[in-house]
């Protein structure tokens, strides 16, 4: 197809074609086209259809405020949805499609929406969907649910990479418009780090789309050279095609860099978009002025747009949107449009200008005092209505139409923290207010500094205010014309709707219905009509809609205010948020020493906190989990086991308090523990429950090594330097958590002690080395290592570590040198069915809600001392007699099941709250005994041992009944453990 | 959010860890009564204004730090080691 609608000039590469296509049929364009200006200047207006009532439309704009062009690019894994068409960089190969139409974007079954619009006005559906109250989730939510939304998504995973980067700098300049050049040369010329990021793939702002001269040189031209030389400066980086999406806290801007958007796939190793987060401590928002439209009836059809789009689709992409084309003004900007088209060779028809007096362009029909009240052109316009000063009504054949209302500072990111802006009168538009983010001055037309000349000052004058400089570079001359604008929002005629809000199809008639309802306040406005609260965030409809309920309730616009933004500026996928954090990176996790031995034999790996740890080793021919796990459990009762253990926490603690803070820490005594032993320890929190629990040894008078559990080895770390600075910082003690230094191995069985006596160097006999034995050995001639004699299974059991580097060695040295044991290797479900055998606590039991006095270790608790969560510990309502107890349970069946999570009732009780007697907290098969085991919280269980009860799970449909026992239900007696 | 370590610089919010108001400090001594204890662990104003709090620079120098900001502007107006308060 030919590019009926190009014309001479731009900025576009005529010696290159790209070949694309919008809904299926192909197109050609230029590099330096969007996806917009390449379909207009193909001639299609026609690019969408609008949310609510499925009206078709085209683009308004030439940037990124764009309500209605949004359309969706790629196909497949990439399909991308809501993408303005205006902002899309076009490329060879683009394929396109419009949305929220069914069959066709010409015909929309959907469009009778429009002819019913009466039903569908602001309110519609908290007024209609009301009742029946039962019918919303079935029948209406999901009617609604397929009728809303424009884009669908791919349901595809998406192929690209998004990354997240950090950057510091002196000083960042948003929008390389005129003031945003200026002040970036200013800065980079004086040696500050700057950086200047603009979300076009082409810097210069409004200089690329104006016919102005900046000095000697076009717009377009000066911008292009002082880019050229900000680039040859070190100290400053250039970003393009980077938006400035927020302003946060204490000098942190995000930034949205989309890398790869502007090629059909990402360059192998390139992230799509990167999500940048910038460190600054100043900062100048020159992001520009956005033009409004005028509300008039039927002022949406394709070929409506913005004057200021209209002049640079033709001065910087050398497209004529239509063949006869008419504008419509309030203001001399919209003249601008007329002469530049006019310049351009378009037949420039008509220009209406509200206004009844100033100067009237030569050679151009200009119609003073005039206003459009309708036009016609279902698909693309046709005609416009225009009703002349005399008050005579006549039709003008056009197929574009350029609106003109006046410009809106891009105020947005200075009321990112809330600063409201406040209206200036000349310029009848919100200028950024008071109490903006510390440190971000507003430059340019953000300002409301209008004109060219007005941009280049306000910038450089930014730059030297911001960084303190003495003088800047020399201004280049620009043009300063003044702004002559006479307010025209909305044109009061007819019966028809004139659209304001065009992504959310907010109409004049939906404002006036808020004000006949009383939301007048523009919060109230805004949440009743949906105005502004599109993705666009009401960039070119907001001021209208609140200068109309200004005028219906007869206030100004000051008096009625307007509502602020928040982030992002403009929409943001969400890969880009996420960054690598997907499937396996989505948070990172921790090996442990025996890992690669441990994969070498095939085992099954289970997330514990943030480690991956060995939770069964299968062997040929085992096919059910708990094949192996049985057999890992005999095994080690039977001879030995090893278990890595390295995930504890592991806390070194000296200094001549060390004891003593221990005792404060801990609810029982360490200050009494012999140098060489290690002792059980309970930590409180200062509430009284029981926050974590592990052995801690002395290692020497004033050394002590504490483990934690797994879960709580950061916590419990915060916790003692929590006690230590702040609440007893007078005591000599000293704290570093050496978790990630040693490699830690349960040696587990009856063999335990002969099997490592094949590694340690050292008698380790039973009388040189009895229960609860602590020391620093050395093992295999000579490597440092700690021995503990502790167990958590039951057994005769060690815990051996040695520095973790040498941890897989010391695995596969035991293994080898004590082969004659047959030792196996166990994972943490057979850890935990020894440790339910025995009634150990963990993390079923240790929940955060039990106290020592629930877990049957009340006695721990010294009361002679004062520690932790003594006191509270105490309280009436952790003291409860018949409060709950940690029993045992086993089923009166031995085939029957238990469940962790079932409760305790009595026999012929109903299963209802009142009846709930307690909770299963871990349940295992243990292969000893044959049958389930479980331990559990039952209300006063310590006096029901030897009692049945029933456990009930409703969602399992289990009822079952049970005995309850000592939770010591494997050698009560510990003689195992003594060997 | 940043904060500025009194040891390690400014700092990005990430690195520390919030715990809660500066009362943590005072722990009621041997002997209180429960409701004293009660209101060290459970009773706190909702300022909006300057507030005083305990953070903790975990991912830095491991010290304790009482940061005065304010809840409604945000602005830290100061950091100091909980450390350096006690001597």
């Amino acid at each position: 197809m030919t590019q009926s609608h190009r014309i001479a000039g731009g900025q576009i590469d005529r010696t290159k074609t790209l070949r694309f296509s919008f809904d299926g049929l192909p197109y050609q364009g230029h590099p330096g086209d969007t996806l917009a200006s390449a379909l207009l200047a193909n001639g299609v207006r026609l690019m969408g259809r609008s949310f609510k009532y499925h009206r078709p439309r085209g683009p308004i704009s030439a940037g990124s405020e764009e309500p209605n062009a949004l359309v969706e690019l790629r196909t497949g894994a990439r399909q991308e949805p809501n993408t303005r068409a205006t902002v899309a960089e076009l490329f060879d190969g683009l394929e396109a499609k419009s949305q929220n139409r069914w069959p066709s974007l010409r015909f929309d079954a959907m469009g009778i929406n429009d002819r019913l619009s009466t039903f569908f006005a602001a309110g519609f559906y908290y007024k209609t969907f009301m009742w029946p109250k039962s019918f919303w989730e079935k029948l209406y939510e999901p009617i609604i649910r397929r009728a809303a939304g424009l884009g669908s998504v791919t349901r595809e995973e998406d192929p690209d990479a998004y990354d997240k980067g950090f950057l510091h700098c002196d000083l960042l300049v948003i929008g390389a418009g005129p003031a945003g050049l200026m002040a970036a040369l200013t800065a980079g010329r004086a040696g500050k780090r700057v950086i200047l990021a603009d979300e076009d793939f082409r810097m210069g702002g409004r200089l690329n789309a104006e016919t102005f001269t900046v000095g000697h040189a076009t717009g377009a031209d000066w911008a292009a050279a002082t880019v050229a030389e900000l680039a040859t400066l070190p100290n400053v980086r250039l970003m393009t095609r980077t938006t400035v999406i927020g302003a946060f806290d204490h000098g942190i801007y995000g930034a949205v860099e989309r890398v790869s958007d502007h090629l059909p796939t990402p360059a192998k190793g390139k992230p799509r978009q990167i999500l940048w987060r910038i460190y600054t401590h100043r900062a100048i928002l020159a992001g520009g002025a956005t033009e409004r439209p005028i509300a008039f009836e039927n002022n949406d059809r394709p070929g409506i747009m913005l004057s200021g789009a209209l002049r640079a689709y033709a001065n910087r992409w050398g497209v004529k949107v239509g063949e006869r084309v008419a504008v419509f003004t309030n203001n001399d900007d919209g003249l601008r449009t007329a002469k530049d088209l006019q310049a351009k060779g378009v037949d420039v028809v008509a220009v209406i200008d509200s206004r009844q007096a100033g100067e009237l362009l030569p050679g151009i029909r200009h119609l003073q005092g005039a206003e459009v009240i309708d036009t016609t052109g279902r698909l693309g316009l046709k005609s416009i209505t225009v009703r002349q000063a005399n008050g005579r009504s006549e039709i003008i054949a056009v197929d574009a139409l350029g609106l003109s209302g006046g410009w809106n500072p891009n105020v947005n990111i200075h009321s990112h923290h809330r600063s409201r802006p406040v209206y200036d009168a000349g310029i009848t538009a919100f200028v950024p207010g008071r109490d903006g983010p510390p440190g971000l001055l507003v430059a340019g037309a953000a300002a409301g500094q209008m004109s060219t000349h007005a941009a280049l000052k306000t910038g450089l004058d930014a730059a030297v205010a911001a960084l303190e400089l003495s003088i800047g570079p020399d201004l280049p001359e620009a043009e300063d014309a003044p702004i002559r604008i006479t307010p025209l929002w909305h044109v009061a005629h007819g019966k028809g709707r004139a659209w304001i809000d065009q992504q959310n199809d907010v109409t004049d008639k939906d404002v006036k219905l808020a004000k006949q309802e009383n939301f007048t306040s523009v919060e109230h406005l805004k949440r009743y009509t949906t105005l502004g609260m599109a993705t666009d965030q009401g960039k070119t409809g907001n001021v209208i809609g609140l200068a109309i309920m200004a005028e219906l309730t007869g206030r100004s616009i000051p008096e009625t205010g307007t509502t602020i933004y928040r982030p992002p500026y403009t929409p943001v996928a969400l890969g880009v948020l996420a960054g690598r954090s997907r499937g396996k990176e989505f948070r990172p996790y921790r090996l442990t020493p025996s890992h690669h031995w441990a994969r070498e034999q095939g085992a099954v790996f289970v997330e514990v906190g943030n480690w991956l740890r060995t939770q069964w080793i299968p062997k040929p021919g085992e096919t059910e989990w708990r094949q192996s796990v049985d057999r890992e459990v005999l095994a080690t009762r039977r001879s030995v086991g090893i278990c890595d253990v390295t995930t504890l926490g592991k806390i070194d603690i000296q200094g001549t308090d060390a004891g003593a803070f221990l005792d404060r820490i801990y609810a029982n005594t360490f200050s009494t523990l012999p140098v060489g032993k290690c002792r059980y320890g309970l930590m409180l929190r200062e509430d009284g429950i029981v926050f974590d629990d592990g052995t801690t040894a002395r290692m020497g008078e004033h050394e002590y090594v504490m483990t934690t559990t797994t879960a709580n080895a950061v916590t419990v770390f915060r916790h003692l330097e929590f006690c230590r600075q702040c609440l007893w910082p007078e005591m000599d003690v000293q704290l570093i958590s050496t978790t990630e230094a040693w490699a830690q191995f349960s040696v587990a069985g009856p063999n335990a002690r002969k099997l490592l006596e094949k590694v340690v160097d050292q008698d380790i006999s039973d009388a040189a080395f009895p229960y609860m034995a602590a020391g620093n050995i050395t093992v295999c001639g000579g490597l440092r290592a700690r021995l503990f004699r502790i167990s958590f299974s039951g057994e005769l059991a060690y815990e051996i570590a040695v520095p973790t580097r040498y941890g897989d060695a010391l695995l596969r040295e035991m293994l080898a040198r004590g082969a004659e044991y047959d030792p196996i290797v166990y994972g943490t479900e057979a850890l935990g069915v020894m440790r339910v055998e025995k009634g150990h606590v963990a993390g079923g039991e240790l929940n955060g809600q039990s106290t020592a006095l629930n877990m049957g270790l009340g006695r721990m608790v010294s009361k002679k001392k004062d520690s932790i969560g003594m006191v509270l510990s105490q309280r009436e309502g952790l003291t409860d007699e018949n409060g709950y107890r940690l029993v045992g349970v086993k089923p009166v069946d031995p085939n029957a099941k238990l469940t962790a999570g079932s409760h305790f009732l009595e026999k012929g009780a109903a299963p209802v709250a009142a009846n709930d007697g307690g909770w299963l907290t871990s349940k295992v098969y243990s292969p000893h005994l044959g049958h389930d085991i479980a331990l559990g919280y039952l209300k006063a269980g310590d006096k029901k041992i030897g009692q049945r009860m029933r456990i009930v799970n409703l969602l399992a449909g289990l009822d079952t009944e049970v005995e309850i026992i000592s939770p010591h239900m494997f050698d009560p007696e510990g003689e195992r453990l003594r060997g | 959010m940043r904060l500025t370590c009194p040891l390690c610089g400014e700092r990005d919010r990430r690195e520390f860890y919030y715990y809660g108001a500066e009362d943590y400090l005072h722990r009621p001594s041997e002997g209180a009564p429960l409701s004293e204890w009660d209101s060290y662990l459970h009773l706190r104003d909702n300022v909006a204004g300057v507030v005083r709090d305990l953070w903790y620079h975990e991912a830095g120098c491991a010290q304790w730090l009482v940061v005065t900001r304010n809840t409604v502007t945000h602005e830290i107006s100061g950091v100091e080691l909980v450390a350096e308060r006690a001597k």
